[in-house]
């Protein structure tokens, strides 16, 4: 029981020092937000009058729920690839010397870093809503926030596997352009998975991040895929591998 | 060695680490009394951080025992942990927190009790002198102020032993002189025993009462100052120490040394 305590507090503590770190570091706050309102405006109105020239209707209505993924997607990468951060500036053995176990210490700053990038979702979605994106329904918009949060969960777990093998950040790159930007491309978040060579049908099945895109063209916008409940179960099941994976990782590392 | 065996506070022994091929810690076996104030001195690369790394449950041991505290580092890391402190070589502070923050989180990362460590925190900053700085992001601090600050921290869960890895590496002599005098104080107050590596051979003689030297991963020589200096027949601690340890710089002189070398570059 008291053990119980101190871990919930350990775990809440790390939490805190991820929320922390965001809220202060204001130039990260803002420039992570330049991306997706250049893509929302960019995209959204350049390919605008073709999308409904070819009959999909609102191009806004579909291009908002795949950039607010994709902003989650990138915060939350970005977020559990800090632990090679800490490992270069140390703070990490600070964590890794004190009486706690290293599941605890990767669950608390999994979770810090997921509420950052559910944080980043929001403001997105608020920023969407005012370039005229208009979800489907009000409690649509209350359940998209779980589905963030999945998504957000999902990739910093797996941020933080991949930073527990890496020594230093000139790995960054490699990820970025061989699974971060693929993972974005190929998810259905810029345009519609329906009748789609068939290779490349396949890859978006594959794709994780298809599952959270379509949850939330889902309930925002209400056009469905894969079907919501398929979504949900393949995010939930996902955030569950990865993380046992990433605290299995993490629970290796030698500093 | 007919003192009981409660006395030692840290028992290491046939502690060996291997790298791949390399031999980084081959067999070493000693003790630290406690209460003691113990120099674990080497040239680069010799083997010192692997073997503080393996001591405060960093890095498992490819084989040996380490006992610390009466608890072994291996089957309870967590009882090992609670019963040290360590200020490592390179800070290992949250730059984007304050100063009190890290204090805060360290608190809770050991399970202290909120009663207990408002208390200690205050009275630890305020021993430092950083009460008055608690709320400045530790990014502004200087590397003397950091160094301060992490003593502090690695003090707030009591520990038994303080580990110490080149603690004042980089830090101008007043720093230096006020660092010894502080640490000198807690070990007669709360008879503390502190562990330290350091290249400055005039620190060791001032505030080690035993000094093991490390050379390729083995205990070359052991003792107190003096016996250093008339088993080298030397006046003076550096000159016992470079009749022990040769005078050949490591990175470029012999194979394995070489690719110790490599092995500590940029991750020590």
């Amino acid at each position: 029981m008291e053990r119980d305590n101190i871990n919930i507090m350990i775990i809440y503590i790390l939490w805190l020092r991820q929320i922390k770190r965001y809220l202060r570091s204001k130039s990260r706050l803002i420039g992570s937000l330049g991306q997706p309102v250049l893509f929302l405006v960019a995209l959204g109105f350049g390919f605008g009058p073709i999308y409904a020239k070819a009959g999909g209707g609102n191009y806004i209505q579909f291009l908002a729920p795949g950039i607010i993924a994709m902003s989650i997607l990138f915060t939350a990468i970005f977020a559990g690839i800090e632990v090679i951060w800490d490992k270069q500036f140390g703070f990490l053995k600070e964590t890794l010397v004190a009486p706690v176990s290293r599941i605890t210490i990767m669950f608390g700053r999994t979770l810090g870093g997921a509420t950052v990038a559910t944080i980043q979702g929001l403001i997105v979605f608020i920023i969407t809503l005012c370039i005229g994106f208009r979800p489907a329904s009000f409690w649509g918009a209350i359940l998209s926030i779980v589905i963030m949060f999945l998504v957000a969960m999902l990739f910093t777990a797996l941020g933080t596997a991949i930073a527990s093998r890496l020594e230093d950040m000139q790995g960054f790159q490699l990820i970025m352009n061989f699974l971060v930007m693929p993972i974005f491309f190929l998810s259905g978040a810029l345009f519609p998975t329906i009748g789609l060579p068939e290779a490349l049908t396949i890859i978006t099945r594959i794709d994780p991040l298809s599952y959270g895109v379509d949850a939330l063209h889902n309930v925002l916008s209400g056009v469905s895929g894969f079907g919501l409940g398929l979504d949900l179960a393949v995010l939930s099941v996902l955030v569950v591998i990865i993380t046992i994976i990433g605290a299995w990782q993490f629970s290796k590392i030698e500093i | 060695m007919q003192e009981n065996l409660s006395e030692n506070i840290i028992e290491v022994k046939n502690l060996v680490r291997n790298f791949k091929e390399i031999k980084a810690v081959r067999d070493i076996t000693f003790c630290v009394k406690k209460g003691e104030s113990f120099a674990f001195l080497g040239p680069n690369g010799a083997g010192k951080t692997t073997t503080i790394r393996m001591l405060t449950t960093l890095l498992e041991p490819t084989s040996g025992d380490i006992t610390l505290n009466s608890f072994n580092a291996h089957k309870n890391p967590n009882e090992t942990r609670h019963s040290f402190g360590i200020v490592f070589q390179d800070p290992s502070l949250d730059t984007e927190l304050t100063a009190y923050e890290n204090m805060y989180i360290h608190a809770v990362l050991y399970g202290l009790k909120k009663e207990i460590y408002i208390k200690r925190i205050e009275e630890l900053m305020k021993m430092v002198e950083l009460w008055d700085r608690k709320d400045d992001l530790v990014k502004n601090f200087s590397g003397g102020m950091k160094r301060r600050l992490e003593i502090a921290r690695g003090l707030l869960h009591h520990p038994k032993v303080l580990f110490l890895d080149e603690p004042t590496i980089g830090l101008d002599p007043q720093t230096r002189n006020y660092m010894w005098n502080y640490i000198k104080e807690l070990r007669e107050k709360e008879g503390l025993t502190v562990f330290f590596t350091t290249h400055y051979m005039e620190e060791v003689d001032k505030n080690a009462d035993q000094i093991a030297i490390i050379d390729h991963g083995i205990i070359v020589a052991q003792g107190k100052s003096e016996d250093l200096k008339r088993k080298t027949n030397t006046t003076n601690l550096e000159d016992a120490f470079l009749a022990l340890t040769g005078k050949d710089i490591r990175e470029s002189f012999g194979s394995d040394g070489a690719n110790r070398m490599k092995m500590w570059h940029g991750k020590r």
